[in-house]
């Protein structure tokens, strides 16, 4: 592999707390030589090929911790080679895949399953999180010490709630001694039950079912309450209510260390988007009010949350097409995460280095993966981007194998134009 | 292409009966008014008419009932229409058919009118986005009983003379309730004044955000009302932790001569049936002929699903 030399680039680095009109030389080896204003042209000699970026913007590649493929026993949905295709075109070279596959991953054969088929199949980098429970029942811990040293990144039961207490508070115990990364997503299934939509006006008016807040509050109470007893690494994959960042923030504030992921579904959008029952916009967490999501948009600005995700939950036509009550429940979205954050900072919700940092080195420190930064030496895992270029999700031009965006026809600003992985350039939109 | 989905886009909007909140004022003096006529005839010795001749309409019940299927089955063959009533039972929706697959199915045999009743809000929404003939809505889930709604009003109206300035009270499972729902929207758009009243478990979130006055003191909520509007209790409520039993609900939420006493003295009791006798109503007061026009509600319903049939499947082709 020859040198490659980017020039005249805006470097956004936020571990490193870089702004600024540079380049970026990548090696050999396909890791990062050098970056920032240094890398200027006349710097480097007359003789060898550069590539103008323009002013465009260029980040660390976004690492996505939360996203679900259909491999194994789901393939129709999702599988590596179309969602390697759909995460690069948005500027994500790493992901977490969730565990909930058919069959669960949940032992260590499966593990080599899934490097194997991510490796052959796709062009990002695949970092697998396995169940916390067998077969993701809530009942038996998975093999945490085995699974870690097969590669295993972080354990969570994806879409599901460890339920029981005592179960839950063993798991924090024990997964400290293997220095394991849970993850828990925060539902009580007895309060949610039966729940379609966020419990409120709209609930009402539609006759759905509603998932209270507490139902999500409540998880993480408890959860934070075992964290003062057994501490070990602790990420609430997602929120979305105000009165749970309450929790959070007053929980941070007495000096407990844990993170917080927030769905950039919960951040651009809220429940009177789901309009006359539109079931892509049936999600977990649910979509809440107008005053939640400015909570939760805060909450990213002041670092009370730590990541965006893109919960990206490819689901068929077939699974959507159905009553809301039926419908599948998720929204795919790893293409687009990039492009809607940037919403957030062109209505200057969010600060753009608040906003790169919770989608590139925020969650690599959580996973603690070797990803997220341009400093010298790491993998040149890149993402370039028109931060102004308009333009309109069409369902059409979607390149995950499942269609089911809840942005349809919604104007962005901001497109993806280049994405690096291992220095090769694995993405280019004219 | 291009033309193709020009044509798509020019392709004729479908008039559905979904809900109350679809629906403008005039279209509902329009229901109203011909239902009324619709009365008499269903008096008299005669009650055929040829209006829906040639039409074929589908009743496609996915929930079991008896007085909301046998009256738009009734009033469509009044109308002289073919009516077909689907048994879910016995169909392949129970084999696992999804209900679009079923829309798409039934469409194929041209019928003008679906009238649909299933357990999820939202199913004849879904429904008329699929189908080439009008749907009608016979109650989806806890959203809307359109139809419910406007025969109480066409009640109402045949015994006050109008729903404009009427205090109208409605008791009981709010939260569960699509009749609830249905006579809130329409109720207010008449002009009358709205109260429900129910244990805080059964009262939706919000409530007072659809134009209505919650209450838990059932005396309170009846105070100088024109019209009481009892709802049924379903007995898995009680066994559920909504309530603590039939006993406490009586006392405090059932409709007793002592708690009717706060209503004016000319109130109408109302219920859409079927009734829990002794559970939300004393079962003096619901056969009270003073009083009670529940029986009438039944009989004025056939008028009003004629007058809704009429309108939406001529409004169609």
């Amino acid at each position: 592999m020859k040198e490659i030399y980017l020039i005249n680039a805006r470097i956004i680095d936020p571990k490193n707390n870089i702004d600024e009109i540079g380049g970026l030389i990548i090696d050999s080896n396909g890791t990062i030589k050098a970056a920032g204003k240094k890398v200027a042209n006349g710097n480097l000699p007359s003789s060898i090929n550069k590539i103008d970026l323009k002013k465009q913007v260029l980040i660390p590649g976004i690492v996505d911790m939360r996203v679900f493929v259909g491999e194994p026993g789901y393939e129709y949905k999702e599988n590596f080679r179309t969602l390697s295709n759909a995460a690069l075109s948005g500027g994500v070279t790493s992901v977490v895949s969730m565990p909930n596959t058919n069959p669960v991953i949940d032992n260590v054969s499966m593990v080599d399953f899934l490097k194997r088929r991510g490796r052959d199949k796709s062009k990002i980098n695949i970092f697998p999180a396995a169940s916390l429970t067998k077969n993701t029942e809530g009942k038996q811990m998975t093999e945490f010490g085995l699974l870690k040293r097969k590669g295993i990144v972080a354990f969570t039961d994806g879409i599901k709630t460890v339920q029981n207490p005592e179960v839950m508070s063993r798991i924090m115990n024990f997964a400290s001694q293997s220095e394991s990364l849970i993850m828990q997503h925060a539902e009580d299934n007895v309060l949610s039950n039966g729940g379609l939509i966020n419990d409120g006006e709209i609930s009402t008016r539609l006759g759905l079912k509603g998932i209270p807040f507490l139902a999500e509050k409540i998880i993480v109470e408890r959860d934070l309450s075992f964290l003062e007893e057994y501490f070990c690494r602790y990420h609430i994959s997602q929120i979305s209510s105000k009165k749970t960042v309450s929790v959070i923030k007053k929980a941070k504030k007495e000096g407990k260390i844990f993170s917080t992921g927030v769905s950039i579904n919960n951040l651009s959008l809220n429940e009177n988007d789901i309009g006359d029952f539109k079931t892509f916009l049936k999600l977990s967490p649910p979509l809440r009010t107008e005053s939640d999501r400015q909570a939760l948009v805060e909450s990213v600005n002041d670092g009370t949350i730590d990541v965006i995700v893109s919960d990206h939950k490819p689901e068929d036509e077939e699974s959507k097409r159905l009553t809301f009550a039926q419908a599948a429940t998720g929204a795919s979205g790893v293409e687009t995460l990039l492009p809607l954050a940037l919403e957030l900072f062109h209505n200057k919700s969010i600060k753009l280095n608040k906003l790169i940092a919770a989608l590139t080195c925020n969650p690599a420190k959580i996973l603690d993966i070797n990803k997220g930064t341009l400093n010298k030496g790491a993998d040149a895992d890149l993402c370039i981007f028109d931060i102004n270029k308009p333009w309109v999700v069409n369902k059409e031009n979607i390149k995950s194998k499942s269609k089911n965006t809840p942005i349809e026809d919604r104007k962005l600003q901001g497109q993806v134009l280049k994405t690096f992985v291992k220095g090769e350039l694995v993405h280019e939109r004219n | 292409m291009a033309i193709i989905k020009k044509l798509k886009a020019v392709k004729k909007e479908q008039n559905h009966l979904l809900g109350i909140q679809d629906l403008s004022y005039p279209q509902i003096s329009e229901i109203l008014k011909l239902a009324k006529t619709f009365i008499t005839l269903n008096k008299s010795d005669s009650k055929k008419l040829d209006i829906l001749r040639g039409k074929t309409q589908i009743n496609l019940f996915f929930e079991p009932s008896t007085r909301t299927q046998s009256s738009f089955e009734l009033a469509g063959k009044r109308l002289g229409a073919d009516v077909m009533s689907m048994n879910i039972v016995n169909s392949a929706i129970k084999k696992g058919e999804t209900l679009i697959d079923t829309a798409m199915t039934l469409n194929a045999m041209h019928p003008d009118i679906i009238v649909i009743r299933h357990q999820d809000s939202g199913a004849p929404n879904l429904l008329s986005q699929k189908v080439n003939c009008s749907v009608i809505n016979a109650g989806d889930g806890r959203r809307e009983h359109p139809t419910q709604a406007l025969l109480d009003a066409l009640t109402i109206i045949n015994r006050k003379g109008k729903v404009e300035g009427l205090k109208i009270s409605i008791c009981g499972d709010i939260l569960h309730s699509r009749v609830a729902r249905s006579n809130i929207y329409l109720m207010n758009m008449l002009g009358a004044e709205v109260n429900v009243v129910a244990p805080k478990t059964l009262l939706p979130h919000s409530i007072e955000k659809l134009g209505v006055k919650a209450f838990t003191d059932m005396k309170k909520g009846l105070d100088k009302c024109d019209i009481v509007m009892m709802l049924r209790l379903q007995n898995e409520r009680m066994q559920g932790s909504f309530l603590p039993s039939a006993r406490e609900y009586y006392e405090f939420f059932g409709l007793t001569p002592d708690k009717l006493k706060m209503a004016k003295k000319d109130a109408l009791i109302m219920h859409p049936g079927p009734m829990n006798r002794g559970v939300e109503i004393d079962t003096n007061l619901a056969d009270d002929i003073n009083r009670s026009v529940i029986r009438e509600q039944v009989e004025l319903g056939v008028a009003i699903r004629m007058a809704c049939l009429k309108i939406f499947c001529k409004s169609n082709r």
